[in-house]
């Protein structure tokens, strides 16, 4: 396999994009990772979205985005893996190009969440349709059960994942790229309606539209430019069973277990080299549980570790430091590629506000379902 | 829900029918035609009819399908033969529910749908 770098991003700003349709935030986004890369055409595309067809009824979005990015004869495909289609997208792209097949790849994601779609349904699709969804349950509802389980099983209080959405609104205050740039207090969080209990409106991911790409190239052409080489030095990805229910421990999100063990193992890393963390924090008891997976913490400790700073902006380990899904905004299909736009923008040194003091390896999880696929990306600066 | 893809579906929603692998003895709900030991015979089985509560919410912001009856429990039931279940638990406030206590299930009408308003039956379970 030959080593891949990224060598170019863009994304659009996430939020209501009421002006714009599906191709154009694409398109937007897929021309600025181009622009950045500077690169005159591109060999192939992977496109993550999780469900067009619901949201706008548009399938078919692979040759739809290569004909209106003025590339209409190049191999290009939708990935799907609900919230992490956009993770496995680029984990796609990246083998096109590690398998010395395409020099050039573009990866990207986009949903267009907004125009019109009962988003609770089209998300819960993600979900098993005939045995929970069929009894009512939405995905608010499904993290919600692994909340009270956390939180019976651990002691996890309220305050504690609380404290994941004021962070993670912090960072997004930095941010001028997200859908809600704005700080939340505690009181707010906790006091703010109940969506599926215990969780509150300010513990969910907001509905958006976005999207984000990225290039990829093998390292030869990404040394020849003048940006810092970012690689990708690991990749992991796995899967669990699609129902919550059937899952020996609800607190337990073992594809995100897995996929972090098999990136870590490829890039030969391990938790304590990791700068900065991209994760998919859905759901505020999701970022619990996932430093909990991906060994930043042992297990049970994720409330306390994040109450006490550690994965603040200057904490031991930075997680989220976009804002993640909860203030950037969560356009499903986008936010494994926006995840990766967040960390080579930081290992470039070019996060503004946000930037972490010289982070030298930086990985993204991407998420789909209530945990059933996960991907993981191990990024280093050359 | 087209019809097909509901009456298939009714020994499972009306009597809770599931297969039991005769290698390994695990309950497979809904049934599977290869369990997870790698093994493909199974005889006919049922869910218990009582279990516990595993974990359980309330869901106050619902699909369309669900708008009126909302705010709804829901719970992840282990059944007392170790099959793990989602379901409403209806009949009780949610401040009635806990981890750990006892429900049974009971047959109810779920949802209607679409227009025509054809309404879906199933499984749902109350405090016992």
């Amino acid at each position: 396999m030959r080593e891949v770098a990224v060598i170019g991003i863009g994304m659009t700003k996430f939020g209501e994009l009421w002006t714009k349709s599906l191709r154009d935030i694409f398109v937007e986004a897929a021309m600025a990772a181009i622009d950045d890369a500077k690169v005159d055409q591109i060999g192939s595309m992977y496109v993550g979205s999780m469900t067009p067809g619901l949201f706008v009824g548009q399938e078919h979005i692979g040759a739809l985005m290569a004909d209106y990015l003025g590339t209409p004869s190049i191999p290009a495909m939708r990935v799907e893996s609900a919230c992490c289609s956009g993770g496995m997208a680029f984990r796609a792209g990246f083998f096109e190009v590690a398998s010395g097949h395409t020099d050039v790849v573009l990866v990207g994601g986009v949903e267009k969440m907004n125009d019109g779609a009962d988003v609770t349904y089209a998300l819960a699709t993600a979900a098993d349709q005939e045995y929970e969804v069929y009894q009512g349950v939405t995905f608010p509802g499904l993290y919600a059960l692994i909340a009270r389980a956390h939180m019976h099983a651990y002691g996890t209080t309220r305050e504690q994942m609380a404290a994941v959405s004021v962070k993670n609104h912090h960072n997004g205050s930095l941010n001028e790229r997200a859908q809600f740039p704005r700080e939340v207090t505690v009181e707010q969080v906790l006091n703010a309606t109940l969506v599926a209990d215990p969780l509150t409106m300010l513990e969910c991911s907001p509905v958006s539209d976005g999207a984000a790409c990225a290039i990829l190239a093998p390292l030869a052409i990404a040394k020849k430019l003048s940006m810092p080489v970012i690689k990708v030095i690991g990749t992991g990805a796995a899967t669990d069973t699609l129902a919550l229910h059937a899952r020996e421990d609800l607190t337990t999100l073992k594809a995100v277990k897995l996929s972090a063990q098999s990136a870590y193992k490829m890039a030969g890393v391990k938790p304590t080299d990791v700068s900065l963390a991209e994760v998919h924090d859905c759901f505020s008891i999701a970022e619990i549980c996932i430093v909990e997976e991906l060994g930043f913490v042992e297990k049970g400790k994720g409330g306390p570790f994040t109450e006490q700073g550690h994965t603040a902006l200057d904490g031991k380990i930075p997680v989220n430091t976009s804002g993640g899904l909860k203030s950037k905004g969560h356009p499903v299909g986008a936010t494994g590629i926006a995840q990766v736009c967040e960390i080579v923008e930081q290992l470039r040194g070019a996060a503004g506000k946000r930037q972490v003091k010289d982070p030298k390896i930086g990985i993204a999880q991407n998420m789909g379902g209530s945990g059933a696929s996960s991907v993981v990306h191990v990024f280093k600066k050359e | 829900m087209p019809s097909p893809r509901y009456w298939r579906e009714m020994p499972q929603r009306y009597r809770l029918e599931a297969s039991q692998c005769t290698e390994c003895g695990k309950v497979s709900f809904p049934p599977r035609i290869v369990c997870g030991c790698g093994a493909r015979d199974f005889k006919k089985t049922n869910v218990s009819e009582t279990g516990t509560i595993v974990s359980y919410t309330t869901i106050r912001v619902a699909p369309d399908a669900f708008v009126i009856q909302a705010p709804y429990n829901i719970a992840i039931v282990e059944a007392d033969n170790g099959v793990r279940i989602t379901t409403q638990v209806v009949d009780c406030a949610p401040e009635e529910l806990a981890i750990g206590k006892k429900v049974k299930f009971v047959f109810r009408k779920l949802y209607e749908e679409g227009h025509c308003g054809i309404i879906n039956y199933g499984y749902k379970a109350v405090l016992v």
